[in-house]
């Protein structure tokens, strides 16, 4: 990171130091008042790199080829010149029905993966017969039994589509798609997908919407969730660690990577204590962060996240397989970048924060519609998103390089400096005892708030200029007087009455075993909490039943917060 | 992190309040996000008001107690997830509860077609994405001036 002269070998040494330093003072003649320029990480960014900060002499151990320990340029060889990333969009708006009809359009327009976003309701662990009937639906789908997911899920064929689930502790939506597959005599073995959400951590580190039980009940269900899937469900991957509820609250993208790492750590601590095999448990490990549009800082920030990932799972985690190293993730466009002023403008942004995704070597992505600012997508809002990503695969050529920025100056030496930045972040969250010590603490929420409040001041002040907030205001285009589009009220009231028709109507007996079996299961430390909620939401509980029964037994979710 | 200097954006309005303007600064509903309530809290307490803070997913009536209880001036709730919907039902417990003199502001992610019903129901202003501190600090502490108008011509009026 210093400059060293020593490492510019492939240059005659005095003729570059004569460019060099003419450079230098040509360059301090003209341009006048240049104040230092500090990314959002608080590095320094110089005008200008040249060898002397990046010589290439290193390229086997920091870089290597793709596919290859550190996996800095990419986990697979081959990266999107084989295969681009997949368009994994998340949805969910109103009844399981409304959901069906839409997720049938998606797949018949070619995607093989699917996605699920529950109501606003059901994160906060309640059926649909417990809140405000005028949020149901407004923010995802109203599932709350395995009738319901059956519903939802009509006509999508379990065994061949991938399905990520938005579905935080205690995983209950895994369990109405396990409770729908066993109907449709689809083998556990054969289910794929993803919990997102899985991640408690973060939660209670940053978006308090997605957590039901206590810090400490969380961790306990997690780790029987990884059992049960590896067990039961192969191609499931139980664990999506998630940096992008931090960067969306405010954490710097080397803050988010040092948690989201750190992260990743406990959770492998947690399972190995377990007993559980590191390799078996690692391949199943996925990643899910935030692309923002500090451009070049995003790209290092991945880059160096590949490099720590692998040196963390061989050297400190013990991996032995190269498929434990590989750092696969989901990119989603940061959405808190979105301005309500001029909408479309957004759609620049999401593209720009997109290619920072591509070239960063994404395994995923999720771009944001233009009016996440505004409201809940429409179809043709969502649509752009997905033509956006459509548009960079098919017709920038972006794809045909593996890792295009990898040998710049620039990006090598700040993907360096990234790297010393997340490293020294994560040596303090290890010493404060690792990440769930220091969320229980609050550390990490501190840091957060620093750091959201630090750059609330840099946008106050005018240093980061967001063109029509604090920069080329402009009367807000017309399109934002469209109508907003809410759930079908009369369906939604009809789904809330079948709803409760359904609870009254099921075998009460059955009901209550099922409940008995999963409090008993909780308050043991020898049985597999999870594997109880599976045969809950077979027996016909309710999200709500499991969720209210574990609080009980395992403590409410409440927000840890920190002055 | 905060220097001590006079702020151009300090309002002379807020600081004629005596004692402080009092804010609950608050989410209902079932959403967590809750980034802008806490900064909106921070500016609002830097700039001499006295803020009460809650997590996110307070039941309406709770926040009511809160009100009473505190004696605040203004309540600004922040909605990021819809839950602006239950504005209606907020705003009707409040006046229910005699809290006619509050003011009431929002923060978040309102569509604007929505955002003249709120208006009509009695939110003095919504604040979307990109509001600057200026904006927001003026507002409330007008809103916090103008509610302890409204008290004192309400106990004028007791016989």
């Amino acid at each position: 990171m210093a400059e060293n002269a020593a490492n510019a070998t492939q240059l005659p040494l005095s003729e570059f130091d004569r460019a060099y330093a003419k450079w230098r003072s040509d360059y301090s003649g003209q341009i006048g008042n240049d104040r230092p320029i500090r990314n959002r990480s608080g590095i320094e960014v110089k005008p200008l790199y040249t060898p002397r900060d990046w010589s290439g002499d290193r390229y086997n151990d920091a870089l290597g080829c793709p596919g290859q320990h550190p996996y800095t340029r990419g986990i697979y060889p081959t990266m999107h010149r084989g295969r681009t990333w997949s368009q994994r969009q998340l949805i969910g708006l109103g009844t399981p029905a409304d959901y069906n009809e839409r997720v049938l359009r998606i797949l018949e327009a070619g995607a093989s993966a699917i996605s699920l976003i529950p109501c606003n309701s059901a994160f906060r662990g309640n059926d649909c017969d417990e809140v405000d009937f005028e949020l149901l639906g407004t923010c995802g789908t109203v599932v709350n039994t395995a009738d319901h997911m059956d519903r939802a899920l009509r006509n999508v064929p379990l065994d061949r589509i991938s399905a990520a689930m938005n579905d935080p502790s205690p995983f209950t939506l895994l369990a109405f798609v396990l409770a729908t597959a066993k109907r449709r005599g689809v083998l556990r073995t054969a289910v794929s997908g993803t919990s997102n959400q899985s991640d408690y951590i973060s939660h209670f580190v940053a978006n308090h919407m997605f957590y039901r039980l206590s810090l400490a009940g969380s961790r306990r269900v997690l780790v029987d969730h990884v059992e049960f899937c590896r067990r039961h469900v192969p191609k499931w991957n139980p664990i999506s660690v998630v940096g992008q509820h931090m960067q969306q609250a405010g954490a710097t993208p080397a803050e988010t990577m040092a948690f989201t790492l750190s992260t990743a750590v406990q959770y492998a601590q947690d399972c190995l204590e377990r007993g559980m095999d590191i390799d078996d448990l690692l391949r199943r490990f996925t990643f899910f962060f935030d692309i923002s549009i500090s451009f070049f800082e995003e790209i290092a920030k991945f880059r160096a996240g590949r490099r720590i990932w692998a040196r963390i799972a061989r050297e400190r985690l013990g991996a032995k397989d190269p498929a434990s190293c590989r750092f696969k993730f989901h990119g989603q466009t940061s959405g808190v970048e979105l301005t309500r002023q001029q909408p479309l403008n957004n759609i620049a942004r999401v593209a720009t924060q997109a290619i920072a995704g591509v070239l960063s070597g994404l395994q995923s992505m999720h771009t944001d519609a233009y009016d996440e600012a505004i409201a809940t997508p429409t179809e043709e809002s969502a649509r752009i998103a997905i033509a956006t990503q459509n548009i960079l695969r098919e017709e920038a050529h972006l794809c045909d390089v593996i890792d295009p920025l990898g040998g710049s100056y620039y990006v090598e030496s700040l993907t360096d400096q990234m790297e010393a930045e997340i490293e020294k972040v994560i040596a303090k969250i290890d010493a404060a005892g690792g990440m769930f010590q220091a969320v229980a603490s609050g550390l990490v929420q501190a840091m957060i708030g620093e750091s959201a409040l630090a750059f609330q001041e840099k946008i106050e002040s005018g240093e980061q200029k967001i063109v029509g907030v604090n920069c080329y205001q402009a009367a807000d285009d017309a399109q934002a007087d469209r109508p907003t589009q809410r759930p079908d009220a009369d369906r939604m009231r009809a789904h809330v009455e079948a709803f409760k028709a359904f609870k009254a109507q099921r075998s009460q007996v059955e009901v209550s075993r099922a409940l008995d079996a999963l409090s008993r299961a909780a308050g043991s430390k020898n049985e597999n909490v999870f594997e109880r909620v599976v045969a809950a939401a077979e027996s016909g509980v309710t999200h709500g039943e499991i969720v209210s029964c574990l609080r009980k037994e395992l403590g409410f979710g409440h927000p840890l917060i920190v002055a | 992190m905060r220097d001590a200097s006079p702020r151009q954006w300090e309002n002379p309005a807020m600081n004629q309040l005596s004692p402080p303007a009092r804010i609950l600064v608050t989410k209902i509903g079932l959403d967590g996000h809750d980034r802008g309530s806490r900064i909106v809290a921070a500016y609002l307490r830097d700039a001499g008001m006295e803020v009460i803070y809650t997590p996110p997913w307070q039941a309406i009536e709770a926040v009511v107690k809160l009100a009473t209880e505190e004696d605040v001036d203004v309540i600004g709730v922040s909605s990021l997830a819809t839950d602006h919907l239950l504005i209606p039902k907020f705003i009707r417990a409040l006046r229910q509860a005699g809290l006619d003199h509050v003011g009431v502001a929002v923060g978040g992610i309102v569509p604007p077609d929505e955002i003249p019903s709120l208006i009509a129901e009695g939110v003095s202003c919504v604040f979307g994405p990109g509001a600057s501190r200026a904006e927001i600090i003026s507002h409330i502490a007008e809103l916090a001036a103008q509610s302890r108008r409204n008290r004192a011509d309400d106990l004028l009026e007791i016989p």
